[in-house]
């Protein structure tokens, strides 16, 4: 069984979302210009949010430190722009709350041009102050999760990495700016792979790119430095390609067991984005304070792929790709299947964005919804052979508890079932509600 | 700065769809049943007509009837009664009183699916189960079969026409179905007949041909679970199968199994019935085999001919059941750790 999965180089179930990639592939990614007001939000990876390390009224200047980790599970944040802080407090987040951010203005006039920072000599570095370095980057994981990179990074002792795998899949629909970094970047693509197999003492690196992308294949192939342990792997089109631990069944043919890590199999998984940071970093000096955003979708006017500095309003982004058309009702930051809307234009661009997309009417008409029929349409779906047909049912009648013996924290929220849901029932939003009822109940009780 | 922002709505992700919904899954259905229903219509002419109208008319008057305000419409646009209706209608006798007909659609809507909460929660198939209602109240009229008249439109069985409450004359000659002549005359039907439909029986089984290009055309769009009619099938044949090796004149062939009675129509449009069949894929296997076993234990042993209606509702009642025990694997359990 296991040597036929590796033959298919699959995963089982998944979905088959249209593309929509055609809207931007082909434009080569861009800088959009320097805005007046950034904000920083100080929660913006997973984890604890940073602490400040800047008062009101300083001075910063555009890659300086402005707040620290907060905690292991947290990440440094740098100032995107050279300016003045203005403030710091409450400011609206992607999800319409009131979260702790930082707002900086920008210089009127400045060049923003930032000195070409100390390569930093990675190879002398102890393999704690290598984590150490990435932590005080800033480097998160840039899928969209924006897990801090140093967490994934730092592998207990008595576990050992065969192989780091670098997620290329991107299986989002319309998202292209993973495509663009692979095939513009590839030397950096390729340097920042050494630099992380090395640290983690991987053996080989294998990068896994949907075969959609077949020049990002190719690019990629030609830039491998002979004797470089990399291997470029082909995968198929498929809905969620680029979950990890479904990329590591597609390429090594092996399932992660539930509750565990991707490193219980000897794997460590990057996205494409987090690698290019890496090298960003060491070879150039440069801490994350900017990303490459995907702008797309029917309700923009101006597709595009932009390095977008961070705390950059989606007002500003947006207004860059000239506006929006018409029939706007819906902004997602992230990708159509498990990006996360946004509710007011003001929202920053983040280090985990790696879209803004906007939708028109068509796509958020209100479906009617359907009583379940138990078509199974999303038990074929669900790569993690999960019953959203049941976890519906059952969080509709609010019996959450019971949810639990069917496994419910298993469920990784990629979209499949709700795509696949002939009844348009909100699988995804029904799980979510019973997840937060576990967990919240718990903490008030325990 | 100048222009309002326009107001954003925070639908969940994802705002993707695969584009199939719940009603066209039911119109598919009936898309289905067009070419083997249009065989009725052939050999039973205006009778099959009657029929199958009373029937979707008795339907929908009971969806329409339980539903109340907006969800009237609704109810009756998702095509589902109009379904119920003509499933149960293939599956009765040609020469049944409209009025038996009328009533047997509005049971099966009324206590095949709206007593239970309505769509999507019953827990018997709701078109077997007004079937089950005729027979048991009309056992006469319900085994009574007209050979096809031949003469089309121009005629109608007087039976049909009989009032409410008073018993049919029966007038045109009867016929046993095939499995009735095995059953009780050890006399076989020859399988071109069985295929095309040249034989009594109810209005819609008498097309096996008719019926699996329908079944072809729902797997193809992927609306039946096909693990559910195969296991129903292949089950029936190898029990007939088997059964032949020790007597080939009592018992029938495997094509005589899979082409007499109602056991194309049951296993391909009633058993995958998705509300009242498993829909784990292992539940859906043991659901079908279970089908099968039953069928030929009580075509072969029962006092009935025709075993299908029931075998198919035991097993839904045993659907429940077999959903909790036949969960998938989920993706990373039951793994070992490296």
């Amino acid at each position: 069984m296991q040597a036929l999965g590796l033959l298919r180089r699959n995963f089982e179930h998944g979905v088959y979302p249209a593309h929509h990639k055609n809207q931007t592939e082909d434009l080569p990614i861009q800088r959009v210009p320097f805005v007046k007001d950034y904000v920083m939000p100080l929660g913006q990876h997973i984890g604890v949010p940073s602490r400040p390390v800047v008062v009101a009224g300083e001075r910063v200047r555009r890659g300086q430190l402005i707040a620290e980790p907060g905690g292991f599970v947290s990440t440094a944040l740098h100032s995107p722009v050279t300016g003045t802080i203005q403030k710091i407090g409450d400011f609206r987040g992607v999800d319409g709350r009131f979260a702790p951010a930082i707002r900086i203005e920008a210089d009127a006039f400045a060049t923003q041009q930032i000195d070409a920072g100390n390569a930093v000599d990675w190879q002398s570095l102890s393999l704690e102050n290598f984590i150490l370095a990435v932590q005080m980057a800033g480097i998160v994981g840039m899928g969209g999760a924006a897990f801090p990179a140093h967490v994934k990074l730092s592998v207990p002792d008595g576990i050992r990495i065969r192989s780091l795998l670098v997620n290329g899949a991107e299986c989002e629909p319309y998202l292209t700016n993973d495509y663009r970094l692979m095939v513009e970047r590839p030397e950096a693509l390729l340097e920042g792979v050494e630099i992380v197999r090395q640290k983690l003492g991987a053996e080989e690196t294998v990068i896994g790119v949907e075969i959609n992308k077949p020049d990002a294949i190719e690019i990629i192939r030609q830039h491998i430095r002979p004797g470089q342990p990399v291997r470029v792997v082909p995968l198929k089109v498929k809905y969620p390609q680029g979950a990890e631990k479904m990329m590591i069944k597609s390429v090594f043919g092996r399932e992660v067991p539930a509750g565990q890590l991707p490193r219980d199999v000897e794997v460590n998984v990057n996205n494409v984005g987090t690698i290019v940071a890496i090298a960003d970093y060491f070879l150039r000096g440069l801490p994350l304070i900017e990303r490459v955003v995907t702008v797309s979708g029917p309700g923009v006017t101006y597709p595009a792929n932009l390095i977008v500095p961070l705390g950059t309003p989606v007002r500003d982004v947006v207004r860059f790709c000239g506006g929006l058309k018409g029939g706007t009702r819906e902004i997602i930051m992230g990708g159509p299947m498990m990006g996360r809307p946004i509710a007011s234009l003001d929202v920053p661009v983040l280090k985990g964005c790696s879209g803004v997309l906007v939708f028109t009417e068509a796509e958020t008409a209100r479906r009617k919804e359907y009583p379940c029929i138990r078509c199974g349409r999303c038990l074929e779906a669900c790569p993690y052979f999960l019953n959203p047909s049941r976890f519906a049912r059952l969080s509709k009648a609010r019996k959450f508890d019971e949810m639990k013996a069917f496994n419910i924290f298993d469920c990784v929220e990629c979209g499949c079932c709700t795509f696949a849901c002939p009844s348009n029932i909100p699988i995804v939003q029904l799980i979510r509600t019973a997840k937060d009822d576990l967990t919240h109940r718990k903490e008030s009780t325990g | 700065m100048t222009k309002k922002d326009p107001d954003l709505l925070l639908f969940h992700a994802p705002l993707l769809r695969q584009g199939m919904t719940t009603p066209k899954a039911m119109r598919d259905v009936i898309y289905a049943l067009l070419p083997a229903t249009g065989a009725a219509l052939w050999f039973f002419g205006l009778s099959a007509v009657l029929i199958l109208g009373t029937c979707i008319a008795g339907a929908l008057l009971a969806e329409w009837l339980f539903a109340t305000g907006e969800s009237r419409t609704e109810s009756l646009r998702d095509a589902t009664a109009v379904l119920t209706g003509l499933l149960l209608g293939l599956t009765l006798p040609p020469g049944l009183p409209l009025w038996m007909a009328f009533l047997g659609g509005f049971v099966a809507i009324s206590l095949g699916k709206v007593i239970w909460g309505g769509l999507g929660h019953n827990l018997f198939n709701p078109a077997l189960l007004g079937r089950a209602f005729l027979l048991a109240t009309f056992p006469i009229a319900m085994t009574t079969w007209v050979a096809p008249s031949g003469d089309g439109f121009a005629s109608v069985y007087t039976s049909n026409l009989a009032l409410p409450f008073m018993q049919a004359q029966v007038d045109a000659v009867t016929s046993a179905t095939p499995l009735g002549m095995l059953k009780f005359e050890q006399e076989v039907t020859p399988l071109a007949n069985l295929m095309f439909g040249k034989t009594g029986g109810s209005l819609g089984e008498t097309s096996g041909l008719l019926l699996l290009l329908g079944g072809i055309y729902l797997w193809l769009r992927r609306d039946l679970d096909w693990r559910i009619p195969v296991s129903i099938l292949l089950t029936v044949v190898i029990f007939s199968a088997v059964l032949s090796l020790f007597d080939a004149t009592r018992f029938p062939t495997p094509l005589f199994s899979v082409f007499s009675g109602g056991l194309l129509l049951g296993a391909i449009y009633m058993a995958t019935d998705p509300v009242t069949s498993p829909i784990t894929p292992r539940g859906a296997w043991i659901f079908g085999i279970g089908v099968g076993v039953l069928v030929m234990l009580i075509r072969v042993f029962g006092g009935l001919p025709e075993g299908v209606m029931y075998a198919i509702l035991l097993m839904n009642a045993a659907t429940p059941l077999i959903d909790r025990y036949t969960q998938p694997r989920v993706f990373g359990r039951g793994v070992d750790s490296p």
